[in-house]
């Protein structure tokens, strides 16, 4: 991995050590806590988190969606600094290089405008294309993600759609650009399971089709099997555990990982008690020193509550596999 | 087994007078208003202190030789009025009246106004469009013909002002309470109460009013300065409190005989309004900033709420 | 699980009206959320709804428990009639059955203290003086693995997965027998969720509670559910015992649904390749003639367009496995087999 201003030749997007905090009423609220990652060209990363694991905010400090947020740590892309550039750099970055998908499109998207206009004024305000032509496009686009009659529901407003046709939509808009990246924050948490089957069959067919790489935000474990080469798995603001997607569901390394597999009820398996994992995630004002998980883990050492452990290679056959663990790091058995 | 991490334990009303004491804007003006009812209370001190009581007429000291209203000065620190009435005195006063009128009818409106609001928030239905068909003719009818009607009938008074300046004004809050409660009736809260089995009053008391409550408070605080005004608009035109007992409507009223010769006749009095008014009505904003329900979504301790 | 039926529903339907058509030609129709639903509920089970928005899991969860009235048919209340009663008939029942909400934040009143709120069922029964309801509702907090010296504090104070507990703590105060949970676990964090889960799995024990459990998760519902019930546009379209359904389902809805839950396990690909429905969960409001499924059905056939199919077994399976379908699947077929001539969309 290269360090001096550009990722590796497969490398997209290389984020380092990136710290979100936020200045609130009660404190100072650290979202993200040192975190990396990297986004290789056409693959997926999926980015595997709870309530305040700070996945949502790692990936909208990168183009600049967060609010009052103050960042540390560099995002590399095209040989550019995200986190350097101004506003107006930024506005052109997005949509163009970068595009995203957030999890409800009916707050997404503008109620009171039909649905086209949307996008073409999404494709307008970044290539200087006549409305007549972006119109076109637009029509074209929703047609190619699956929008039965895309000529007639391109004058359509949100509201005459239905959720998982809103939803294509927004990755229709978001597509229209052609971008590098596409971020989708939880796109299918609030569909139906076959509607949600329906919007990742799509995202991995404009994948193959276009090359596109993906970052996927996600609670769901399953969705993540689905969909992803890679996998981080973050926790209050850190990264636990960094892995292709069959190691990790293979051999999952840290203990929250393991307890998070363990206590999803599953399809093909009868009940009984599911192991669950105790206590609650910690506050990210004034966070307590040492893992972030050490409250809820039931392998804690006493390292584990003095230092935070950093993210290391797993011993095994994997060299892509790091687990942020003392237990890997300091030689005792698992 | 739940390992609870320390639990703040702030509730909604603490956390709200907490934001409100934070807030330079509210504690200026709360002081302006503290000042206010200090003088109203102290007013016989004010009295005393220069000598003059509010009705007592100087014809001497108090007018020059061709009857024209003295200005301020030694004697009468704010000047004296037409009929050489000491104007600081009557203005200490005026305060009582116009607290009095504004407080009390503002209190009256809102609790009419809640009351109906809630009843037809919660029943909906026949009952609701009756009280809302109700509220839309209070707030169609004209003020002033009905408030020279009621005066003309029963005699302008103290009890009359805050009755009339409340009839007009709890429709307003009777509406946005009912869209309120219309609102609330859906949410899950409510609805697990009638699973509990509680009835439509239990409902209506415990659970919708607390949290109609909020608005009801910002409400009943903006309502003041209102009301105030309307008392001085009133008195203003002869149908409030009648003379010679001072309020700053009929002060402003005498002042329009003079003011070309005596400035200060308009100018305290109507300083005296302006300020109080202003004060309620940024200490209003204030307050609903203070208790605007979205505060209550910040990042706690625990985390486990929306990213 | 016992054979006692404690709840029985018969032809349930509950229709809203609503409002459609221009300004000039305003139509009044009516939206059938529950299109006729027959169920029995044994004590002690617990029975799983599942369905995708609109199939009207939450509505007829609601018209058990009387939230909602009933537009036809029948609820029968260890053997009660309670289809129309007022709401003072209602009364003793009310204490008899109750609901656990989906949403922690939405389901408990901000401005009210936790305490009162427990303590609600207490006082609207009138059981017990004021000191000890006190007791009563900290013993349910312990009960349920909150710390009752927070008897004071306000919902705000605590997280999604503890406010789910204050409503369970809420809703076995009167030591009901029935619980209707309307998807308790859905907005609470997958570490989170196991908690709640494994709690209900307990007091059902301790209590002896019978649970109507509705959830659009298929996982959770396999695993909490001793039977299941599929709907699907206010009818079910299968119900059989847990196993069975997950195992051997013969209604093309099912599998499809199944088929569409992400695979666990990366490396089982699923043998059978996810079944992508085309098309959206169709709206309530103009449901299609004959089975209500045949328009996204890759089984259709013309019998299906104007035959309203029953819920009965079939292919030969026992009384306890029932499919709404004329051409269910049989053991070993899977959705793909079917030979396509079908009426799709």
């Amino acid at each position: 991995m290269m360090r001096n201003g550009s990722p590796g030749p497969d490398g997209l997007l290389e984020v380092l050590d990136l710290t979100v905090s936020f200045n609130t009423a009660d404190g100072l609220v650290e979202a993200v806590r040192g975190v990396s990652f990297n986004l290789a060209r056409g693959q997926t990363l999926g980015i595997v988190g709870e309530s305040g694991s700070g996945k949502s905010v790692a990936t909208q400090a990168v183009v600049g969606l967060a609010r009052g947020a103050r960042t540390t740590g560099r995002a590399l892309f095209e040989g550019r600094d995200l986190l350097a550039l101004s506003a107006t750099e930024l506005r052109a970055v997005r949509g163009r290089g970068i595009a995203m998908v957030f999890q409800s499109p009916m707050s997404s998207l503008h109620p009171l405008y039909p649905i086209g206009w949307q996008i073409v004024e999404m494709i307008r305000a970044h290539e200087p294309v006549p409305r007549a032509r972006a119109r076109t496009r637009a029509i074209e686009l929703l047609g190619h993600v699956g929008i039965p009659r895309p000529e007639r529901r391109v004058d359509d407003y949100p509201h005459q759609y239905s959720g998982g046709m809103l939803q294509r939509a927004m990755i229709a808009m978001a597509i229209s650009l052609n971008p590098r990246i596409l971020v989708a924050d939880e796109p299918t948490t609030a569909l139906d399971v076959t509607v949600q089957a329906q919007v990742l069959r799509l995202l991995r067919r404009l994948q193959d089709e276009h090359g596109t790489a993906i970052i996927m935000i996600t609670h769901d474990l399953g969705v993540v099997a689905e969909m992803a080469h890679d996998v981080l798995v973050m926790y209050a603001g850190r990264a636990m555990e960094q892995a292709p997607r069959r190691e990790l569901f293979r051999i999952p390394s840290h203990p929250y990982t393991q307890g998070l597999l363990r206590s999803r009820p599953r399809l093909d398996a009868i009940g009984g008690r599911l192991t669950a994992i105790p206590g609650q995630p910690p506050s990210l004002i004034a966070p307590p020193r040492g893992c972030p998980f050490n409250a809820r883990c039931d392998r804690s050492i006493e390292l584990c509550s003095a230092a935070s452990p950093a993210l290391l290679a797993v011993a095994g056959d994997c060299t892509e596999h790091r687990s942020a663990c003392w237990l890997h790091q300091s030689g005792a058995t698992t | 087994m739940s390992g609870a991490p320390p639990i703040r334990g702030r509730g909604p009303w603490e956390l709200a007078f907490e934001r409100l004491r934070q807030d330079r804007a509210a504690i200026a003006s709360a002081v302006t208003i503290l000042l206010a009812v200090v003088v109203a209370l102290a007013a016989p001190l004010v009295a005393h202190l220069t000598g003059h009581s509010p009705i007592e007429q100087f014809s001497e000291t108090g007018l020059s030789p061709s009857g024209i209203p003295v200005g301020p000065g030694r004697e009468f620190w704010l000047g004296t009025d037409g009929l050489g009435r000491d104007l600081l005195v009557r203005i200490a006063y005026g305060t009582r009246i116009s607290l009095l009128v504004g407080v009390l009818a503002s209190a009256l409106a809102v609790l009419m106004g809640a009351v109906v609001g809630i009843a037809a928030g919660w029943h909906g239905g026949a009952v609701d469009t009756f009280l809302s068909r109700f509220m839309d003719v209070v707030l169609s009818l004209p003020f002033l013909v009905l408030a020279l009607a009621l005066a003309a009938l029963v005699g302008p008074g103290l009890g009359v002002s805050i009755f009339l300046i409340a009839f007009f004004s709890w429709a307003s809050v009777g509406r946005i309470v009912r869209a309120e409660a219309r609102a609330i009736r859906e949410r899950e809260y409510v609805q697990a109460a009638r699973a509990i089995g509680a009835s439509s009053a239990r409902i209506m008391f415990v659970e919708m009013l607390p949290v109609v409550s909020a608005t009801v408070i910002v409400y009943a605080t903006l309502l003041i300065p209102s009301a105030i005004a309307f008392e001085a608009t009133l008195s203003f035109l002869g149908l409030g409190v009648p003379p010679p007992t001072p309020t700053w409507g009929n002060m402003l009223f005498d002042a329009m005989a003079y003011y070309k010769v005596a400035w200060w006749l308009l100018v305290f009095p109507g300083a005296a309004l302006l300020g109080i008014t202003y004060a309620f009505n940024v200490l209003g904003d204030s307050v609903r900033d203070a208790l605007d329900p979205r505060y209550e979504q910040t990042i706690r301790s625990g985390g486990g709420d929306a990213e | 699980m016992t054979t006692e039926v404690l709840v029985q529903l018969r032809d349930v339907v509950k229709e809203f009206p609503v409002k459609s058509g221009s300004m000039f030609a305003r139509r009044k129709e009516r939206l059938q959320a529950v299109a006729g639903v027959t169920l029995d509920l044994h004590r002690g089970e617990t029975l799983g709804l599942v369905g995708e928005t609109g199939c009207g899991k939450s509505t007829l969860a609601r018209c058990v428990v009387r939230l909602l009235d009933l537009s036809a048919g029948q609820v029968l209340f260890d053997g009660h009639d309670i289809s129309a009663a007022s709401h003072r008939e209602l009364a003793p029942y009310r204490r008899r059955m109750q609901m656990v909400f989906q949403d922690p934040y939405g389901s408990l009143n901000p401005r009210r203290r936790v305490g009162s709120i427990i303590g609600d069922p207490f006082a609207i029964h009138g059981i017990g003086e004021a000191s000890e309801r006190r007791r009563k509702v900290q013993d349910l907090m312990a009960l349920v693995g909150l710390n009752p010296e927070h008897y004071n504090r306000f919902p705000g104070d605590f997280s999604g997965g503890q406010r789910q507990r204050i409503g369970i703590a809420r809703a076995i105060a009167l030591r009901p027998e029935l619980i209707v949970c309307d998807e308790p676990v859905s907005a609470l964090d997958v570490s989170i969720q196991a908690q709640i889960l494994n709690l209900l799995a307990e007091l059902q024990v301790e209590l002896g509670l019978t649970y109507l459990f509705i959830s659009h998760d298929l996982s959770v519902v396999r695993h909490v559910s001793d039977r299941v019930a599929v709907m699907y546009l206010g009818r079910i379209a299968e119900i059989a015992p847990s196993e069975a359904l997950y195992e051997r389902a013969r209604h093309p809805y099912t599998r499809a649904l199944l088929s569409a839950v992400p695979a666990f396990e990366p490396d089982e690909r699923r043998e059978h390749a996810a079944i992508v429905l085309t098309g959206d969960p169709p709206s309530p409001v103009d449901p299609p003639p004959g089975c209500r499924f045949h328009p996204r059905c890759p089984r259709a056939r013309a019998r299906c367009t104007n035959e309203e199919p029953q819920l009965v077994s079939r292919a030969g399976d026992g009384p306890e496995h029932a499919t709404a379908c004329h051409f269910p699947l049989a053991d070993g077929e899977t959705l793909a087999d079917w030979p396509a001539s079908g009426i799709t969309a």
